[in-house]
């Protein structure tokens, strides 16, 4: 008994020092319409390692999991900037926000204004 | 060690012992109309616990005391935190995000919603559309569907079948919350055993349909889903009296039983003990019938832990009696005194369902299922005698994951059916006992990929062992493909394989004085092979704007060839002979559909139909007899602005006009019994208002066939029952001309 015991703390012990195969965050994305939600999640699926990406068009929330042994937050943010849109705590180059399409210039007044009328 | 396995074992009990909070949220409005909205989120804020709204903007969500604001959100919608004090139902407004009369129109519900994202050619039919027809059970609620098509009443058993893309029920897989239900021996008469009252909504795909579900089905898949105990009203009760002297009871009771537990209890009864006789043939227009309908519901919800279950007991007793108007069973039951019929058929069912979401991982799913049934039909018709008993059990489970992200979904599983059929017939030519057994049991694979944007498609495999139908495998594939804004191209390909039920399936040939042969021998279901079919099909959606009004049109194309198929062949009027097909036979369909929302409140739904449908008859390539060629339906649907307290009125009009049919050839008859080789045109009119006092209760009153279109003469030899020519099959149309209706719907 004490021996199971044993290589089952072991066990335990190897499980949770291993890397979360299905490692679940969100971070804060910014953009105004469903055209973002494809391009933002899109971006994230180019990132290897990214299980499911689902952002909320009303609370900019991006909700990810994915595969710590393959990829981080980091990646996946980068991934996100390199399309045009703005984390939390980092802002895309004006390159890849130029990329976006017109409607979807979100540091834009006017094109918030506009999308408040959406749907 | 032992204690803390113990310990381990009452921790989920802790979680267990919470309670509910449930709601509906709709859309806020300065006419107070009420306008739910199905898909808005609900959660606890700084909690990962959330629920979406159903198709009636109904909601559940676990609830805990330390629980206190409440966000519900929706795109289009400002984001609304309440405050929760106690788990007391919430009714809830959303406001849009710009409260302007143009928005409240464009985000309103339709009652029929076609899907401009998935891959397969589904719509669902909400139950708002239900209602436009006091639809007394499933077979008629397909009546302001154009989709599908709902044959006359047949001369004896008073039944309505449906067709989809011009092919019968038994090619189309119906199910019951996706257990198989309508197949076998209830085939004729099983969509009448579905109350309407019972459907919160229905799927209806054309096409052969995702592989998940069997192998059966070729023309296209139905599902009901049926109203769950957790979100019906407490109490439902409807009544419904029709000028034919029919009657109709529904009655629901819902209650929660604990925190998980919700139950619910609906009745059922309908009957007619009129006689009816206007076209003087001296025989009953409807049969006389007593239908008692029971269904009780167990719902276990654990959203926390991501589990879902249901529980369902069945009962269903069924009594016809139809025939000649002075023939009375107790006396002239199987002899020649007077020409009469019973059906009675009793059914009993048992279904579970066991659902699984990994909470942490939501794409992880396991979903098992589990049903038995056991239908007992006893009948005559006139001389001919038939008896089915059929019990089934059908089992299956599921995993549905991603492969790499969640753009790739996988669904894979294994079902069990088994069948055992038990038939005894005393007709002109055919053994008396006919017994089998089927048993299947299959693996299936389905892959779906969806790139986010354009293009989402889905392919799927399954591998059968039947013992009667060998070892098969039937492969099915749907894309959708959207090059621009509010379009959809589908087009999709799959074969489906069955055994046919020759007699089950073709009981109204029991009321005619034909002899019945199956001229194969060589196959395991009575002498037939089984028959296999592949179906293609491709499809247009466009949604567009007309004078500012939205609308779509819908542009089908289906092809259905069968490899083989059992051959019912009427052509001689003294036979009716089965035989495996030898030749073509296929069923082609267009269809084209406009939808619109012509001004504030009112929809028009226009179609046109195409069918081909032919079958290499031992007489030749013919047309399938009373299958019309060309169609149109028209439904219009109108609503009054909400008054307060939800007052309003509902008006809906289904008008269809069917083109000429074929009879089977009645050429070697006698000439006064010769018919025509085409049926008619023929045009009828379906109306209905209803008045809504408030959200509890309303009334309502309709009228079918008001123009009052008749068959003369739906009986061939009506007076010579006994004779050689006497014949009930032949109808074309309505027999009993107009039916008014009236009725009342009461929610607490």
């Amino acid at each position: 008994m004490k021996k199971v015991i044993i290589v089952f703390m072991f066990l335990v012990g190897t499980v949770s020092f291993a890397q979360n195969k299905n490692a679940r965050t969100s971070i804060e994305v910014d953009g105004v319409c469903l055209m973002c939600k494809t391009r933002i999640e899109k971006a994230c699926f180019k990132t290897k390692g990214v299980k499911s990406a689902v952002w909320n068009v009303k609370t900019h929330e991006l909700a990810l999991i994915y595969d710590e042994r393959k990829t981080d937050v980091e990646t996946i943010k980068a991934s996100v900037l390199a399309v045009g849109h703005d984390t939390k705590d980092l802002k895309a180059t004006d390159e890849a926000y130029n990329s976006v399409h017109p409607c979807c210039k979100y540091r834009d007044e006017a094109v918030l204004d506009d999308h408040s009328n959406d749907d | 060690m032992k204690h803390i396995f113990f310990v381990l074992l009452l921790l989920p009990t802790v979680f267990f012992s919470q309670e509910k909070l449930a709601g509906v949220i709709l859309e806020a409005n300065n006419k107070n109309k009420n306008l739910v909205l199905p898909g808005a989120n609900v959660y606890w804020l700084d909690s990962s616990i959330g629920a979406v709204t159903d198709m009636n903007g109904k909601f559940s969500i676990p609830y805990k005391p330390e629980y206190k604001k409440l966000v519900i959100s929706y795109i289009g919608f400002k984001t609304d935190t309440i405050t929760v004090g106690t788990a007391k139902a919430i009714r809830h407004w959303l406001e849009p995000t710009d409260n302007l009369d143009a928005v409240t129109v464009k985000s309103r519900k339709q009652a029929t919603s076609k899907s401009y994202l998935q891959a397969t050619n589904t719509f669902t039919v909400s139950s708002d559309e239900l209602l436009k027809a006091a639809c007394c059970n499933l077979a008629e609620s397909f009546e302001t569907n154009p989709s599908i098509d709902v044959n006359f009443a047949d001369a004896v058993t008073g039944t309505r079948q449906i067709k989809m893309l011009g092919l019968t029920s038994p090619y189309i897989l119906i199910a019951t919350e996706n257990i198989p239900s309508i197949r076998g021996a209830s085939q004729a008469f099983g969509l009448s055993f579905i109350p309407g009252t019972w459907v919160e909504s229905i799927q209806i795909t054309k096409g052969a349909g995702s592989v998940v579900n069997g192998y059966e089905s070729i023309a296209g898949q139905i599902n009901a889903e049926l109203v769950k105990p957790s979100t019906d009203d407490r109490v439902f009760v409807n009544v419904y009296g029709a000028s034919s002297a029919r009657m109709e009871i529904n009655t629901h009771i819902s209650t929660k039983v604990s925190d998980k537990w919700d139950t619910g209890l609906y009745l059922h009864g309908n009957s007619h003990n009129a006689e009816h006789d206007v076209n003087h043939d001296g025989f009953l227009d409807m049969p006389k019938y007593n239908q008692i309908n029971l269904m009780n519901r167990w719902q276990y919800t654990n959203p926390e832990k991501g589990f879902v279950s249901f529980i369902n007991l069945k009962f269903l007793n069924d009594e016809k009696q139809t025939g000649e108007l002075d023939f009375d069973p107790q006396t002239d039951k199987l002899t020649t005194r007077a020409w009469g019929s019973e059906i009675d058929t009793r059914r009993y069912e048992v279904s579970g369902k066991f659902g699984y979401v990994n909470p942490n991982i939501p794409y992880q799913k396991i979903g098992i299922q589990a049903a038995f049934s056991s239908h007992e039909q006893d009948s005559y018709f006139g001389l001919n005698q038939y008896d089915i008993t059929q019990n089934s059990l059908y089992t299956s489970a599921m995993y549905s994951s991603i492969i790499s992200d969640s753009r790739h979904k996988i669904k894979t599983g294994l079902s069990y059916t088994y069948d055992h059929y038990d038939e005894f017939l005393d007709a002109k030519n055919l053994d008396s006992n006919y017994e089998r057994t089927e048993y299947d049991i299959g693996a299936f694979f389905e892959y779906n990929y969806d790139n986010l944007e354009k293009l989402n498609l889905t392919a799927g495999i399954r591998i059968d062992h039947s013992n009667l139908l060998g070892t098969f495998i039937t492969p099915r594939f749907h894309a959708k493909y959207t090059p621009w804004e509010k379009s959809a191209f589908r087009m999709s390909f799959g074969r489906g394989k069955r055994s046919a039920n020759i007699f089950a399936e073709n009981q109204q040939m029991f009321a005619t004085s034909r002899t019945f042969n199956i001229l194969n021998s060589n196959g395991n279901i009575y002498g037939l092979e089984p028959e296999i079919a592949w179906n293609y099909g491709v499809s247009y959606l466009q949604g567009f704007n007309l004078f500012g009004r939205k609308a779509d049109i819908t542009l089908d194309y289906y092809k259905t060839d069968f490899t083989n198929q059992v051959v019912v062949d009427y052509e001689n009027p003294l036979e009716v002979n089965f035989y495996n097909l030898e030749g073509k036979s296929y069923a082609n369909s267009f269809q084209a559909e406009l939808n619109y929302n012509a001004f504030e409140h009112f929809d028009l739904r226009l179609a046109y139909k195409y069918y081909e449908v032919k079958t290499q008859y031992d007489s030749g390539l013919l047309d399938k007899p009373l299958v019309p060629k060309h169609r149109l339906f028209a439904n219009a649907s109108y609503e009054t602005a909400l008054r307060e307290g939800g007052k309003h009125w509902k008006f809906d009009a289904t008008f269809n006009w069917l083109g000429t049919q074929r009879f089977s050839s009645t050429a070697s008859n006698p000439v006064a019994y010769q018919l025509p080789d085409f049926t008619p045109t023929l045009s009828t009119l379906n109306a209905q208002i209803t008045r809504v006092f408030s959200s509890k209760f309303e009334i309502y009153l309709g009228g079918e066939n008001i123009t009052n279109v008749r068959q003369a003469n739906p009986i061939l030899a009506a007076n010579d029952p006994f004779g050689a020519n006497f014949d009930t099959t032949f109808v074309y149309g309505p027999i009993f001309g107009g039916l008014y209706y009236a009725g009342f719907r009461l929610k607490l």
